[in-house]
């Protein structure tokens, strides 16, 4: 390539722009140029997804590599039944292996650093940098510890868990339930909203009890919520604690944690007086990890990063995309796995298109469903679709649809596990 | 009226192919709304237990099972909620995606 040649390309700013016109300058080419390097920082619902789903939609045109240090991807949706027992973690653990293997994702075990968005590059822990056209950040979320001075430091995060991902903390936290002699105090602590999966810790509440009603019939769950009423699904958790685990659960609104004694398992609130656990588990508050933080795409409350809902791009920073738990979610969009999905296929399309010189869809729609068990086998869902609408430049949940399970159902469980089974294969398949 | 209905029907489904409207020009639009139903019908329409497998009914079969969930005509758990939310136009272009792919 001649000096003159490669500054023009450089000029027109971009590999996307540079293949097509590569194309033009040498003619008809019968193999399929590369049509741009996308990096996907995540290896959860939402990067997962976005890796398979732009190797698939360009036809394998797109170069794709996937930035995550763990080898397999395990669920947080359905994490709650190996805290009742009755599931175990290799249930919810699917390998990485398929998105290299069967959709040539370049896959790099590695964690992100840094991120620098003028050179476009992404810098790993490992050393070395991966240049890219588009950034995929589906980087998850990252705990605010200075709300809760005493665990800011490894060892009392050890002690007091959250479980709040998915892996060794459920396994540690299953085992610390275990040890408990009947009779014990399973405290949780739920932080204000906006945090990941709105209905999980209920969800938990549920499945400690299923626990403890079966094998430690005189231990307690005592639910201490941040917030001033049950934030997903409120009326059926309620009935549920209330008819299947009377006397076990019991829930109080509006305890603000502000810190933890970690010797004695003692939680400290605002208002309210200390509470002594057996076991303890904090849910910190939470934000967009900190990977985020240094790609410049926060922009909401130091905490979310606001995008564009056509291709998921952030509003600050061009060429980067953020998706999942990390956004500022539009009105009634929750910070679920299904979500993440959603929000990754409406990017990998948007992608694909931009990267190949087209408009994205102007209209994108997503959907939400999430199904919590109650017991081992009964389960309540709540769903919603989300229609983007071009006036307010945002996507709406559609007036009339959506809702919640008129009951729990062991249909319903049915129906969960068909879910998680099908879309981990939606994933990662 | 039948015979009447089902030539109207062939004028709308030549009109769809014709690039008259944004959402109707693009020829993606398909994969893309039907993406919304993968999570737990399958990426091509074949589910993975108790949900019904999708893939290779026919246009007409899908068009009627959704607006009969939308018109709450037909009985569900999840899927009466959903189909309110689409549009008869994304309820077109998902039934002839998943038409069009392979059952097994």
């Amino acid at each position: 390539m001649s000096a003159q040649r490669r500054e023009f390309l450089k000029a027109l700013g971009g590999s996307a722009l540079s293949a097509s016109f590569a194309t033009l300058f040498t003619g008809c080419t019968t193999m399929a140029p590369s049509s741009g390097k996308v990096v996907i920082v995540g290896g959860g619902w939402g990067g997962a997804t976005a890796a398979k789903y732009i190797r698939m939609w360009s036809d394998g045109r797109v170069d794709v590599t996937l930035v995550e240090p763990e080898l397999d991807f395990v669920s947080c949706p359905l994490s709650n039944l190996v805290l009742g027992g009755s599931s175990r973690l290799a249930d919810i653990t699917v390998s990485y292996d398929n998105l290299a293997r069967r959709h040539g994702v370049r896959f790099v075990r590695d964690t992100a650093t840094a991120i620098d968005a003028d050179k476009r590059v992404v810098k790993l822990a490992r050393g070395g940098d991966l240049p890219y056209d588009r950034l995929i950040l589906s980087p998850g979320v990252d705990f605010i510890w200075d709300s809760v001075p005493s665990l800011n430091n490894a060892a009392a995060q050890e002690a007091i868990l959250h479980a709040w991902k998915a892996g060794p903390q459920t396994v540690a936290l299953r085992r610390q339930l275990e040890a408990m002699p009947d009779g014990g105090v399973f405290v949780l602590s739920i932080p204000i909203a906006p945090y990941r999966c709105p209905p999980g810790p209920y969800e938990r509440a549920c499945q400690v009890a299923w626990y403890f009603k079966r094998a430690k019939p005189k231990s307690k769950v005592l639910i201490l919520d941040g917030n001033a009423d049950v934030t997903s699904k409120g009326p059926l958790f309620k009935k549920a604690w209330a008819e299947e685990y009377p006397g076990i659960v019991e829930y109080r609104p509006n305890y603000t944690l502000t810190d933890v004694d970690v010797t004695t398992r003692t939680a400290k609130f605002e208002v309210q007086d200390s509470v002594r656990a057996s076991v303890l588990n904090v849910i910190p508050p939470q934000r967009a990890s900190a990977i985020a933080l240094s790609a410049g795409v926060v922009t909401a409350n130091g905490r979310w990063c606001d995008v564009d809902f056509v291709t998921f791009e952030s509003v600050k920073v061009k060429n980067i995309h953020v998706l999942g738990d990390a956004i500022q979610p539009a009105t009634g969009m929750p910070k679920s796995g299904h979500m993440a999905n959603q929000h990754a296929k409406v990017c990998a399309a948007a992608v694909v298109a931009l990267l190949a010189g087209q408009a994205p869809n102007p209209s994108p729609v997503l959907t939400n469903t999430c199904y919590s068990f109650v017991t081992d086998k009964d389960v309540v869902h709540v769903c919603s679709v989300h229609q983007y609408d071009k006036e307010k430049k945002t996507v709406l949940p559609v007036p009339g649809s959506g809702g919640l399970s008129s009951a729990m159902s062991e249909l319903e469980g049915r129906y969960a596990w068909n879910w998680a089974k099908t879309v981990w294969a939606d994933m990662l398949a | 009226m039948r015979g009447f209905t089902l030539i109207v029907a062939a004028g709308l489904a030549l009109a769809a192919v014709a690039p008259s409207g944004a959402q109707q020009s693009d020829p993606n639009l398909g994969r893309a709304v039907s993406a919304t139903c993968s999570n737990c019908h399958g990426a091509t329409g074949v589910s993975l237990g108790d949900v019904p497998s999708i893939a290779g009914r026919t246009k007409d079969e899908l068009v009627r099972k959704m607006q009969d969930f939308k018109a709450g005509r037909a009985p569900g758990t999840i899927m009466p909620q959903l189909a309110k939310g689409y549009t008869d136009e994304q309820i077109d272009v998902v039934a002839a995606w998943f038409a069009a792919q392979s059952a097994k």
